[in-house]
């Protein structure tokens, strides 16, 4: 079983913020095919916030085939993030540190690096959702 | 679906003053709804009206299908806990379930023992010698025992510290997904509401700004930045509701169902926040026009 957590600064809607922890839950293999999630009424109570934000989080996870609700009892892990993707962060994450370091190198501290992504991670995950 | 409030035209005069005017609102049921707005907006006059507390001065208003305190059926349906969560500070809390039981035909009882003792508030205690955050969930305990249909707070959170705010909270959306109800509570702050309330109403200057689903809401407003512009030359379906100009710059924020596909405009989400303070800052800037209009 895992606990949300949310960030009111994060600027990311609340419900999103649900989906994107049960999805690196998955990656790293902290939740596994058969776990249950919490149920809405314990995450609204533990959380605080509005029932239909969780019961909103839990569809979206559920038409990405995921997860899977079984009524009366709960909301469960019907399938993995982890595996495939993982194999995939080594290359990544040397290509991106070469890209730091050309960065760095061109004069660039952490805050333009940073804002730098930022702009650009924000701008095409619009782009992918227009 | 069914309306838990519907308000037409909805005013409410003291003296000269208007403390509501012209509120027309559909609210429908299932809905944890957020009145939000600077105080002396108008907030707990609109819900006074709600509960039947208030007469209007004009317009008209149905809660539940019926007419606000239309008689013991329309009572029983309708749950009110007052600014600050009063109770009566001279009796226990064993007196405070006793007199729930007496008043209310669909009182829970059940419920109502369950949550105090899980609460920890002791019966033989007086509710003057309770805590802040204890006297709310006495107040709420009391709300939610009631078994309404529809539970209305007036600012219930904002005398708490932080600690009970968020246990206040945390109780009351756990309840309404226990039991199917819906729910309107007013706050000054968006912060208290922002999680809580998948519905949002605006009042600034005793009438009602914006109003409705806050995703809807979030999906529809945005912030478009770019090169100094007239808010006449914006297409027509795209409402200002606020603007503001440097002596090359403008920052709009908009309200409009279509795209923006003008690429002049630097295009961004607004918080929840942002667009309740936008909405306010309208209200505003109106008023300083009609004021110079007045003053020339």
């Amino acid at each position: 079983m895992i606990e949300f957590h949310l960030d009111a600064r994060s600027g990311v809607s609340p419900y999103l913020q649900l989906v994107q922890q049960v999805r690196h839950a998955l990656r790293l293999g902290m939740l596994r095919e058969g776990d249950q999630l919490p149920t809405v009424k314990e995450v609204v109570a533990h959380l605080a916030i509005n029932a239909n934000t969780v019961l909103k989080a839990y569809r979206e996870l559920e038409h990405e085939g995921l997860v899977a609700a079984r009524p009366g009892v709960g909301t469960f892990v019907t399938s993995t993030l982890a595996g495939a993707s993982l194999a995939a962060h080594g290359p990544l994450r040397l290509e991106l540190r070469r890209w730091l370091a050309k960065a760095r190198r061109t004069g660039l501290d952490d805050d333009d690096i940073e804002a730098l992504f930022m702009t650009t991670f924000r701008s095409t995950a619009q782009e992918d959702i227009a | 679906m069914t309306s838990v409030l519907q308000a037409h035209e909805l005013g409410r005069r003291y003296g000269k003053r208007w403390a509501l005017r012209e509120c027309t609102i559909d609210i429908p049921a299932g809905h944890v709804v957020g009145l939000v707005g600077p105080n002396g907006a108008g907030k707990t006059t609109l819900l006074k009206l709600a509960s039947g507390q208030l007469e209007p001065t004009a317009g008209g208003i149905t809660v539940l299908g019926g007419r606000p305190a239309g008689g013991p059926e329309q009572l029983a349906k309708i749950g009110f806990v007052a600014q600050d969560t009063p109770v009566y500070a001279g009796l226990t809390v064993s007196d405070h379930l006793r007199l729930g039981a007496r008043l209310n035909p669909r009182w829970d009882a059940a419920m109502a023992r369950e949550r105090i003792a899980r609460l920890g508030l002791p019966l033989t205690h007086r509710a003057g010698r309770l805590s802040g955050g204890q006297r709310a969930q006495l107040a709420l305990t009391l709300g939610l025992a009631k078994r309404p249909e529809l539970l209305i707070l007036d600012e219930p959170v904002a005398s708490l510290d932080p600690l009970a705010r968020r246990e206040f909270l945390q109780h009351l959306m756990e309840a309404t997904v226990e039991h199917e109800f819906s729910v309107v509570l007013s706050s000054h702050l968006v912060s208290d509401l922002e999680r809580t309330c998948d519905f949002l109403i605006v009042l600034a200057d005793s009438r009602v700004q914006v109003a409705g689903e806050v995703d809807k809401l979030l999906a529809t407003h945005h912030r478009l930045t770019g090169p100094r512009r007239d808010p006449d030359r914006l297409p027509a379906d795209q409402h200002v509701v606020s603007a503001r100009h440097t002596d090359r710059q403008s920052t709009f924020v908009i309200r409009t169902d279509g795209p923006i596909h003008d690429p002049a405009w630097t295009v961004t989400q607004l918080s929840l926040e942002d667009l309740v303070l936008a909405h306010m800052d309208q209200r505003t800037a109106e008023n300083r026009r009609a004021a110079l209009e007045v003053r020339r």
